[in-house]
């Protein structure tokens, strides 16, 4: 049955996309549309006559943009090899050609041509002015742009690459396209201007001038007086990193191998600070250990001493972000520490390994891949903050607020901006290179496509103990912060007038139902609803993104592997304000022209958040034997078909924090999309920190505690509507009903 | 459609021949793991890739699959090249040393997986699946999980797995090694049986020779990437190839030896004191090996003429023979007796000779 599919001359993924480049030359409107592409305005707006919405065919006859006669060949030469066998060399050659050449010429002549005519002064000189201009692509240019970029991979695989799979070329070729697209461009267009001078020339010089700035790698702070903030961020992000890894294993451990009664709750507990905006527990911190904190207050009175402003600079940073970031570090162990396989760990004991030497021996090292990209994480997540050195930085200079400051600062200097930015990256990417140097080349698979039955020992006493107590005392300073925003959002004003009052609610969500459609008069809906379509649509799309991206890095084997995965890690360690600026100078202007649009910010988050699902889905993956992938594959399943029905349903812990890691970053991100923010798509966090920016805390803390509502009730959606895997382990519970089975 | 190649007659329409044309295999740059090798498997047979650890047995496997591709050369599969086909599109299916059951599908999931992807309908899919499972004896365990089931079972739904995809080539990857020896046994019978009575063409791995002798049509024993011997369990075990067959296959005695005269095809052998003649298996004069099965070595009295002198060193007593461990010139020598009463005592003296058909004479 199968032997028929060898040689078959029908090629469905071929058709799929000749078919969407096709409708993208013929039927869509190849610019950008100004109203918007989804409201369908352009429809009834002379299309497809007027050029403002023509699709490229219509362009051709009507005798404009001739520049985009070259596509038509180049789309139509496939159509004429479709009855040709996958291995026909003839066949390979056309769609390589052509699609190599439609997206090159694609690309190449949207960033030859711009709204002034030719961008380059040779291209002038060449062909001679142009009458003509051209804007921003729209869907017509990119359905052909992604028909030609997987023409070019179905032509590199029938070719033989990676198995000639079609699947996995594709979807190498898709990831390298848009983190090119949506990372090195806009990264690379922002770093060339760390060589520009005031006169628009280039220059080194203007980059180590910069670059060996004081306020940058001073070490004042060893006598007494300020520190540069290169670091400021490096000791910041390494005691964030550390402790928040520590905590995240103290929790994992807690839940899964002890005896404690109440880990749902620890569990659920653990998810609160993910689902609030980081600089949220900044202004908690405020509002509990400020100079008028409840808590200094208190103290103050008690001791008859001077409240102080000890907490603004590194201590109240360090509080804010080991709060937000431990969530994030146990959501990766968590999947770890349950993926060791208790097999193992048996099989320790009956080494005569006692409790303790099991845990040390055995468990903790196997979680090692875990641990390191929990510290990755963490240490990323610190260096890229920006919210709380904000909020709390008080004069501790860290690198991220330095970005925002040199750009919307009276300064406005795009070339420091672009220096700093090139020192972050720098340590990002020591930390990692340094974990993968950690992991080594061992293999840390452990669960096999064995049923494993075993069961986690529970924790040596020694260290049970410890452990829970650093479990309940985080978890009862994490509710005493999630007491103070809440009863924060009632009180008038803080500080001065402590009675309690609906009206920050009011002002912000009130409804009028006397004005129908209008009925929505709180001054936080638009921004709220922005949000929520905006998070709900970037949340599956990066899950997705970053589970293939993993998919790909562990279970394929191709050319330039290495670099792929540094590529894709990138956009994780540059922090959001760089993704932001560059993102205004990148895209702001065609041929991708993406300001003022939802679609930035979904994209955005998307680069942004990627990185999480790739580490989420590696450490997962790398723990699901090999030979699960290739039995599928034996049995007549493409790679497409393993991935949905195997590699899918056994990931589904890593799918759940992906998607709600995602969703709720882009719900509560804000260094990115500060500068992303447009009137008609302004952000809850965008506007919160307006609130705060004009001292109306009461207000930004309310929305803040709707926010963290409405994403509790997400993530619980969520957490119902991807399950729990049957991995069919015996449990504790499962070998008590055992022998009712068997009676039955 | 090209044409296939005709089965041979007798033997049931589905099954296919296996044919490997000067396959390499070089991982990364300098690793070979198969070198060079060239082998046919004939429809409806089972054959044996048989081997030390590391010899390429599973890589030779893992190509047919096309689980991995060959670095040079060509592989082909009921006549058709298949050399640059993944394994999602070649009829073969594969029974893993691990199983490889998915963790999260009942067991009737499990074997009905390929279906789903073969085309059938719901209904199709669901009888075949249930027949697979009647073949290997657990019809009643369609709804268990994989680990709700004992290993022996597990193995027999990764058999049932492959087998109801009824593939041109069915593939075992050491598929008894996790299972104790009684049900061992027991298995590889009901592998062989359901192989004869199907006519599938079987290719089998294992590094258990016992095994092999007993599940094959035909062996192939791999060493160093190499072909060692390709041909019946009987004529490895009787004819080997050279030394590393002889003693790989069922153990044996490896002597230097020299030959003295050949008329005949027939070669005079020294050994010390001892001539014995021998097929000559077109050996010329000189230097050569004599491979000695343990169960040919017959011990006469220390005072026979035409005899190798020898002294026992240990006798091990194991139910239905005597294991003898032997101090001769030409080494130690291991010999089996089948009459467990024979009154041999440690350090007696004996006089070593073969029997007259057993000992291969062999060049290296």
């Amino acid at each position: 049955m199968r032997n028929a599919s060898i040689l078959r001359t029908t090629h469905p993924a071929l058709n799929l996309w000749l078919m969407a480049g096709w409708v993208g030359l013929l039927l869509i409107p190849w610019y950008g549309v100004e109203d918007g592409f989804f409201s369908f305005e352009w429809l009834f707006g002379g299309y497809p006559f007027d050029a403002d919405f023509s699709p490229a065919l219509f362009l051709m006859l009507a005798g404009k943009k001739l520049w985009l006669a070259p596509l038509f060949p180049l789309a139509l030469g496939p159509l004429f090899v479709l009855g040709r066998t996958r291995t026909d060399p003839l066949f390979a050659k056309v769609l390589i050609i052509c699609g190599a050449l439609g997206f090159g010429y694609l690309i190449g002549q949207g960033f030859s041509i711009g709204l002034r005519g030719w961008q380059f002064g040779w291209l002038e000189a060449l062909f001679g002015p142009l009458g003509d201009r051209q804007f921003g692509m729209g869907y017509g240019a990119m359905l052909v742009a992604s028909a030609f970029l997987f023409m070019f991979t179905q032509g590199i695989a029938a070719r033989g690459a990676v198995n000639g799979d079609i699947f996995v070329v594709g979807a190498i070729g898709f990831i390298i396209a848009i983190v090119s697209i949506f990372v090195f461009f806009p990264i690379l267009n922002m770093l060339s201007s760390a060589f520009i001078t005031e006169e628009n020339t280039y220059s080194i010089a203007v980059f180590f001038d910069k670059f060996t700035d004081r306020r940058l790698w001073g070490l004042g702070c060893l006598s007494g007086g300020r520190c540069g903030a290169a670091w400021n961020s490096l000791v910041l992000a390494i005691i964030v990193g550390a402790t928040t890894t520590v905590l995240g294993l103290v929790f994992a451990l807690v839940v899964t191998r002890t005896g404690f009664r109440f880990k749902r709750i620890l569990r659920a507990m653990t998810v609160l600070p993910i689902i609030t905006p980081p600089f949220v527990i900044g202004l908690a911190i405020i509002l509990l250990l400020g100079q008028s904190g409840a808590i200094t207050v208190f103290f103050a009175d008690l001791f008859g001493i001077r409240p102080t402003r000890w907490v603004y600079g590194m201590p109240g940073i360090i509080i804010a972000q080991v709060l937000a970031y431990t969530p994030i570090a146990f959501l990766v162990l968590i999947g770890v520490v349950e993926g060791v396989s208790p097999s193992m760990e048996e099989a320790a004991q009956t080494l005569r390994a006692d409790r303790w030497h099991t845990f040390r021996t055995i468990s903790l090292p196997l979680m090692r891949p875990g641990l390191a990209n929990a510290f990755l994480l963490g240490f990323i997540e610190s260096m890229a903050d920006f919210g709380n050195p904000l909020v709390l930085g008080g004069n501790f200079d860290v690198l991220s607020t330095e970005i925002f400051f040199a750009i919307v600062g009276a300064q406005y200097d795009q070339g420091r901006a672009a220096v700093l930015a090139l020192v972050l990256l720098g340590f990002t990417l020591s930390a990692f290179f340094a974990q993968r140097f950690w992991l080594g080349k061992k293999s840390y698979a452990t669960m096999t496509g064995k049923g494993d039955s075993g069961m986690h020992p529970l924790l040596p006493k020694g260290l049970a103990i410890p452990v829970l107590i650093a479990a309940l005392v985080w978890t009862a300073f994490t509710l005493v912060i999630y007491v103070m925003i809440v009863y924060g959002s009632f009180v008038e004003l803080w500080g001065v007038n402590n009675n309690l009052t609906f009206k920050n609610y009011l002002t912000a969500f009130s409804l009028d139902f006397s004005l129908g459609d209008r009925m929505w008069t709180g001054s936080a809906w638009d921004s709220f609803w922005t949000t929520l379509k905006i998070a709900a649509i970037a949340a599956p799309l990066t899950a997705s993104v970053g589970l293939v991206t993993a998919y790909l890095l562990t279970r394929q084997k191709f050319a330039g592997k290495n670099v792929f995965e540094f590529g894709t890690m990138l956009s994780f360690a540059i922090p959001g304000t760089v993704i932001g600026v560059s993102y205004i100078l990148a895209f702001n202007v065609p041929p991708i022209e993406l300001t003022g649009t939802g679609i930035i910010l979904v994209v955005s988050f998307i680069f942004r958040n990627m990185p999480v699902g790739v580490r989420a889905g590696i450490a997962s993956m790398s723990q699901l034997d090999k030979s699960l992938d290739e039995s599928s594959l034996t049995l007549g399943a493409n790679s497409w078909q393993t991935f949905i029905n195997i590699i899918l349903p056994l990931l589904r812990p890593a799918i759940l924090a992906a998607l709600v890691y995602s969703f709720v970053r882009a719900m509560t991100a804000i260094s990115a999309v500060i500068f992303l923010v447009s009137a008609k798509y302004n952000m809850a966090t965008a506007y919160i920190i307006g609130r705060v920016e004009n001292n109306d805390f009461g207000l930004a803390i309310a929305y803040s505690t709707t926010l963290i509502v409405v994403m509790l009730t997400a993530v619980g959606l969520l957490q119902l509507l991807v399950g729990r895997t049957r991995i069919g382990r015996r449990t504790a519970l499962l070998q008590t009903s055992k022998t009712q089975k068997v009676t039955r | 459609m090209v044409e296939r190649q005709k089965s041979e007659p007798g033997t049931d329409q589905q099954a296919a021949s296996v044919e490997f044309r000067g396959v390499t295999k070089i991982y990364g740059k300098t690793v070979t793991a198969v070198d060079d090798i060239s082998l046919q498997i004939a429809t409806g047979t089972l054959v044996t890739l048989l081997g030390p650890s590391g010899c390429g047995k599973t890589t030779t496997l893992r190509m047919i699959a096309g689980l991995e591709m060959t670095t040079s050369g060509s592989v082909w599969i009921g006549g058709v090249d298949v050399t640059k086909l993944p394994a999602t599109d070649r009829d073969v299916s594969m029974v893993f040393q691990s199983y490889a059951l998915f963790p999260h599908m009942s067991v009737l999931e499990n074997v009905s997986y390929g279906l789903k992807f073969s085309g059938f309908n719901k209904v199709d899919t669901k009888k075949r699946a249930l027949a697979g499972l009647d073949l290997v004896g657990l019809a009643d365990y369609g709804s268990r999980l994989p680990s709700e089931l004992s290993g022996g079972q597990q193995q027999r739904v990764a058999v049932a797995r492959a087998l109801v995809l009824e593939p041109q080539v069915l593939l075992f990857d050491e598929p008894l090694s996790n299972l104790d020896a009684k049900l061992r046994r027991q298995v590889r019978e009901e592998i062989r049986e359901i192989q004869q009575n199907l006519g599938l063409t079987v290719v089998y791995v294992t590094h258990d020779q016992e095994e092999a002798l007993a599940v094959s049509d035909r062996i192939i024993v791999m060493n160093n990437a190499t072909i060692a011997q390709d041909g019946t369990p009987r004529d490895l075990y009787e004819k080997p190839a050279n030394r590393f067959v002889a003693d790989f296959i069922g153990e044996a005695n490896n002597l230097v030896c020299r030959i003295t005269a050949i008329k005949d095809d027939t070669a005079e052998v020294k050994l010390g004191p001892y001539t014995i003649k021998l097929p000559a298996r077109g050996m010329k004069e000189g230097a050569a090996y004599l491979a000695v099965r343990p169960n040919k070595i017959v011990l006469g009295p220390a005072s026979a003429t035409n005899a190798i002198p020898g002294k026992i060193v240990r006798i091990t007593y194991v139910g239905n023979h005597l294991e003898l461990t032997l101090s001769t010139d030409l080494g130690d020598i291991f010999a089996i007796s089948g009459n467990v009463d024979a009154p041999f005592r440690p350090d007696e003296a004996v006089g070593v000779t073969f029997a007259a058909k057993g000992p291969v004479l062999l060049r290296d």
